[in-house]
């Protein structure tokens, strides 16, 4: 039983992490412990699929604000980057999910439609580097999705409520957790992961051009990526937070409430309220 | 832990916005399995955020696909216009001032050729997920999260005990029910979530209830 994180590592010192949270999901749902095992593989392929799709093929969408972004990033992985090849491939997944996810294409909710971009890219960056296996990505996402519904259960992962630190932040928080997971780093590790990860993103405002889950989004999924693995690097690397994770998710939840609602996915803060970002949005909606 | 995981990782859906597109498609969907079959044509108005940010999240297009049965992670959505041009069903768009209702609400009348209207009214919550709160002019809640079945009837004594003798004999468990009445006498809609998926023989039966007008069963 867990409904914190301090409650997930402390249950987890009997056995796995990703156990502790099956059973609270079997408990919860009554449906049998092969079955989480299946859906999420399910959900992992759905994933995978809207992050491979746009890599070569850019989406259609309107107004096409982020067409093509994937791409772009797909083919430049392969010259003299900065990031380095991996880091490059994972922002071109991250942009491809949110270019499908923008063209009306299926994607898996992770844990918002903004923000699905995040864990299908950092999974399948991690258990490439790592070699691992289909149950041992099913373990990781369960592991993801158990932090996740810890954040939803005390904070908010809705970007209208808490900004984007609240759906990419959550996102690139359940990530990180993952990613530790999939490197056999300890429940502790997970938890600094997740304290890490929301930390360097906390304030982070949902500012969408014209109200369209295009711009930032793209941008975000990318960063939070990036935010995602190198917190889970810190954290793998023995890096401790003072502040415990749980107190970290409060914090969030308090930053995102004190946020104005121009900076909560109402399109009249951010960039989407600079004078082009305004323009933009006269142009679309007046189209027919 | 009183969330499911795959509430937080899932649903797989249509893009981009879980509100505005999924939980519309999953909305017209349910309302349309609520609705007489064979509809003609179907008016769709939108309240508060479905008008104001509809068009950039697809509402639109959601809303007519789910009303044409297409789940909330069919990739035809995009082509729902199309789709409902060639079946010949007809449909406008407008939007509403629904002063009480939650911010993502669409109200969707159906219309027959051989039948009066049938309206159902509903929002969107979050996440995907639903809520039903009018149908045909009476008040009603349901989420449609388990298979549900919907039941027009008089508001007479004795249709609850005879819907639930029928339902124990086709071994299906009642988890919800809810019954909300116009007014004493008149018409009511008895909503009743089970543990189990509904078959055709159970609906038939329910049908030949006595003061039964209707009978709609959602299976997930």
């Amino acid at each position: 039983m867990y409904n914190t994180i301090s409650q997930l590592i402390s249950a987890s010192r009997e056995k796995p992490m990703h156990e502790v949270i099956i059973d609270d999901e079997m408990a919860l749902t009554g449906v049998p412990r092969g079955d989480v095992y299946l859906r999420m593989h399910t959900s992992f392929s759905v994933m995978q699929k809207s992050a491979l799709k746009a890599l070569d093929t850019p989406q259609h969408m309107t107004p096409p604000l982020i067409k093509g972004q994937s791409s772009l990033q797909h083919k430049y992985a392969d010259g003299a980057t900065l990031c380095g090849k991996e880091v490059n491939e994972m922002m071109a997944m991250a942009l491809s999910a949110s270019e499908v996810n923008a063209s009306m294409g299926r994607i898996c909710a992770a844990p918002t439609a903004g923000s699905c971009g995040i864990l299908p890219a950092v999974i399948t960056t991690a258990a490439k580097k790592l070699g691992s296996n289909k149950n041992e990505i099913a373990e990781a996402l369960i592991v993801a999705s158990g932090i996740g519904a810890v954040i939803m259960r005390n904070a908010t992962v809705s970007g209208a409520e808490g900004g984007c630190q609240a759906e990419c932040g959550a996102a690139a928080a359940m990530a990180a957790a993952a990613c530790v997971y999939l490197s056999h780093g300890t429940p502790q590790m997970c938890a600094e992961a997740v304290s890490i990860a929301l930390i360097n993103c906390m304030g982070l405002v949902c500012d969408p051009v014209a109200g369209l889950v295009q711009l930032p989004c793209s941008f975000r999924n990318a960063s939070q990526s990036a935010n995602a693995l190198s917190s889970a690097d810190m954290a793998l690397a023995g890096q401790t937070c003072p502040i415990p994770a749980d107190e970290v998710i409060e914090a969030m939840f308090r930053v995102g409430h004190a946020l104005p609602s121009s900076l909560r996915e109402t399109a009249e803060g951010g960039i989407a309220a600079t004078q082009t970002g305004k323009k933009i949005s006269a142009e679309f909606f007046a189209a027919k | 832990m009183n969330i499911s995981l795959f509430d937080v990782v899932g649903p797989v859906m249509i893009g981009p916005s879980s509100s505005h597109t999924a939980g519309a498609a999953k909305l017209a969907r349910v309302a349309s399995g609520i609705a007489p079959r064979g509809f003609a044509a179907l008016f769709i108005q939108l309240a508060g955020s479905f008008a104001k940010t509809g068009k950039g999240h697809g509402t639109d297009k959601a809303l007519l696909a789910g009303a044409l049965g297409f789940s909330e992670s069919d990739e035809r959505i995009r082509e729902a216009y199309q789709i409902a041009d060639e079946r010949g069903i007809k449909y406008a768009f407008s939007d509403i001032d629904l002063p009480d209702a939650h911010e993502n609400t669409a109200r969707l009348t159906f219309k027959y050729a051989d039948k009066p209207d049938f309206t159902v009214e509903g929002s969107s919550i979050g996440g995907g997920r639903i809520i039903i709160t009018e149908i045909d002019g009476s008040k009603t809640s349901f989420n449609a999260e388990a298979p549900t079945i919907v039941i027009r009837q008089l508001d007479k004594p004795g249709v609850v005990n005879d819907v639930s003798g029928i339902l124990a004999e086709s071994g299906i468990n009642i988890a919800v029910m809810r019954l909300d009445r116009d007014s004493r006498g008149g018409m009511a809609n008895c909503v009743i979530e089970t543990d189990a998926n509904i078959d055709e023989n159970t609906v038939s039966a329910l049908e030949h209830v006595t003061n039964v007008v209707s009978v709609r069963a959602i299976n997930l």
